[in-house]
């Protein structure tokens, strides 16, 4: 019986793989002022498997990307779901303005997930949660939201903290923050993922409650744009 | 109203149906007489999931209607006083008044953030033409309200389902003073519905409160208060 099924499977595999086999051309565009974006995870996966998902608490996995930016866990989740993944595709850091591109053949998976974390933010990511993936070649364009984890409170302190439970923000790679914040919080509200609210900042570069700077570190929806080639 | 009139006439046809076999039966060998149900009215159920996607704005107890003519809101004109009651005070009850939208459903309780609930409505007969409306308020802003207008469910399949990524409106029927006394949410525990319109007196996206901490000193609010874009996710699927 489970021979006969995977013979079937493979005809059926071999019939289809016009239609399942897409070749994709990935280009994800930084939308924002003044923010930085960690490495990407792109996964492209079945419809059972969600990075995250709106109002559902955050993975550890997740919220190690979210809070410090370490994509292990995140592609290692998509592994075990047999994911195509495609790790750091802007080979760094995604400065304002820029983009980055990648090529990806997603075998049978229909859906399309990537996360990165907003520097400088506590654990302010952006994501997309499995975008169904069009059978039809064209080209096609995503407005990607950016969320909070729900994980850490947004204190705005930059201390290096990066490591999940360690309160602060890693790093401004803009060189443009500054220091000696009192903090702005101490409490998260919504513990869940959700739209991220903003950062506060303020404008005093050696003191004040934010190392943000109010005019620079600041976005509104949505931060990337995302370009989807199917070929 | 096509429709009704074939259920009518099912309807006429099984009664007529009924009449003639027990006219028929003569009470010895052709059995019992089959006794033919009247046919059920057709439901179609639509269950509407909504998430709080802000970090400090519990939304009030959702409004949802099926309705074929008219609208909750339109974005340039004035509000009606029923949003005007839902978008001030988180009061749903004139928008699923029956003179307002017989078919109506509301929710059990606000949803904190973070917060979901599953509300559902049925229509019968048809859903030719149908469309559902919602809308709940940010219960921590003077009068910001999210939702949906005139979702075409008319073509929906069982089991097929949209989500929808909502932004948060302005009724424009309240000034955004964010002074302390004139928000009914937790975070002020004001007043709801003023009756006197004291704004622009249109709908409109909005822009955001300002709060404390962003230099609006008479702000009841603090910076946990504040939104983006966008503020719910709705998710409508036909269940039946």
């Amino acid at each position: 019986m489970k021979i006969k099924s995977l013979i079937g499977a493979l005809t059926l595999g071999l019939a289809a793989v016009s239609v399942n086999a897409q070749q994709i051309e990935v280009t994800i565009t930084n939308l924002t002022h003044g923010i930085y974006f960690t490495p990407f995870v792109v996964g492209a996966h079945d419809a059972d498997f969600h990075v995250f998902q709106v109002g559902q608490a955050a993975s550890t996995e997740l919220t190690a990307q979210a809070e410090g930016g370490d994509i292990v866990g995140v592609s290692g989740l998509l592994d075990d779901v047999q994911a195509v993944v495609v790790e750091n595709p802007a080979g760094g850091l995604l400065a304002p303005a820029a983009s980055a591109t990648l090529e990806m053949d997603t075998g049978t998976n229909e859906y399309l997930s990537l996360t990165s974390m907003l520097l400088p933010t506590n654990d302010g990511f952006a994501g997309l949660d499995a975008w169904q993936i069009p059978s039809t070649a064209g080209t096609y364009w995503i407005h990607v939201n950016a969320y909070d984890a729900g994980t850490e409170a947004n204190d705005e302190i930059i201390n290096g903290g990066g490591a999940p439970g360690t309160p602060g923000i890693p790093a401004a790679p803009g060189m443009d923050a500054g220091t000696g914040a009192t903090g702005v919080t101490t409490e998260e509200t919504n513990n869940t993922v959700h739209i991220h609210r903003g950062a506060v900042g303020d404008d005093s570069l050696t003191d004040g409650k934010s190392d943000l700077d109010n005019r620079i570190h600041r976005w509104l929806n949505p931060v990337l744009r995302v370009r989807v080639v199917v070929q | 109203m096509k429709l009704f009139n074939k259920h009518f006439l099912i309807t006429m046809i099984a009664m007529i149906s009924i009449g003639s076999q027990l006219t028929g039966c003569d009470g010895s060998s052709s059995g019992t007489p089959e006794v033919v149900p009247p046919p059920l009215p057709v439901a179609f159920t639509f269950e509407v999931e909504v998430i709080n996607l802000t970090n400090f704005q519990p939304l009030s107890p959702v409004a949802l209607i099926a309705h074929r003519e008219g609208n909750i809101w339109t974005v340039g004109e004035s509000s009606s006083d029923e949003l005007e009651l839902l978008a001030e005070g988180g009061d749903n009850s004139l928008i699923i008044s029956s003179n307002f939208a017989p078919l109506n459903a509301s929710g059990e309780a606000p949803i904190g953030p973070a917060g979901r609930e599953t509300i559902s409505i049925t229509v019968f007969d048809s859903i030719d033409g149908l469309y559902l409306s919602s809308a709940t308020m940010l219960v921590n802003t003077n009068d910001a309200f999210t939702g949906f207008n005139r979702l075409d469910v008319s073509g929906f399949e069982v089991g097929q389902s949209q989500a929808l990524m909502t932004p948060a409106y302005d009724a424009g029927t309240e000034a955004n003073s964010e002074a302390e006394g004139t928000i009914p949410g937790p975070a002020d525990g004001g007043e709801g519905l003023n009756v006197a319109r004291d704004d622009v007196d249109f709908v409109s996206l909005h822009n955001g409160v300002v709060t404390s901490d962003f230099g609006l000193t008479s702000s009841i609010l603090n910076e946990s208060h504040r939104f983006d874009n966008p503020v719910a996710k709705i998710i409508v699927t036909r269940v039946e």
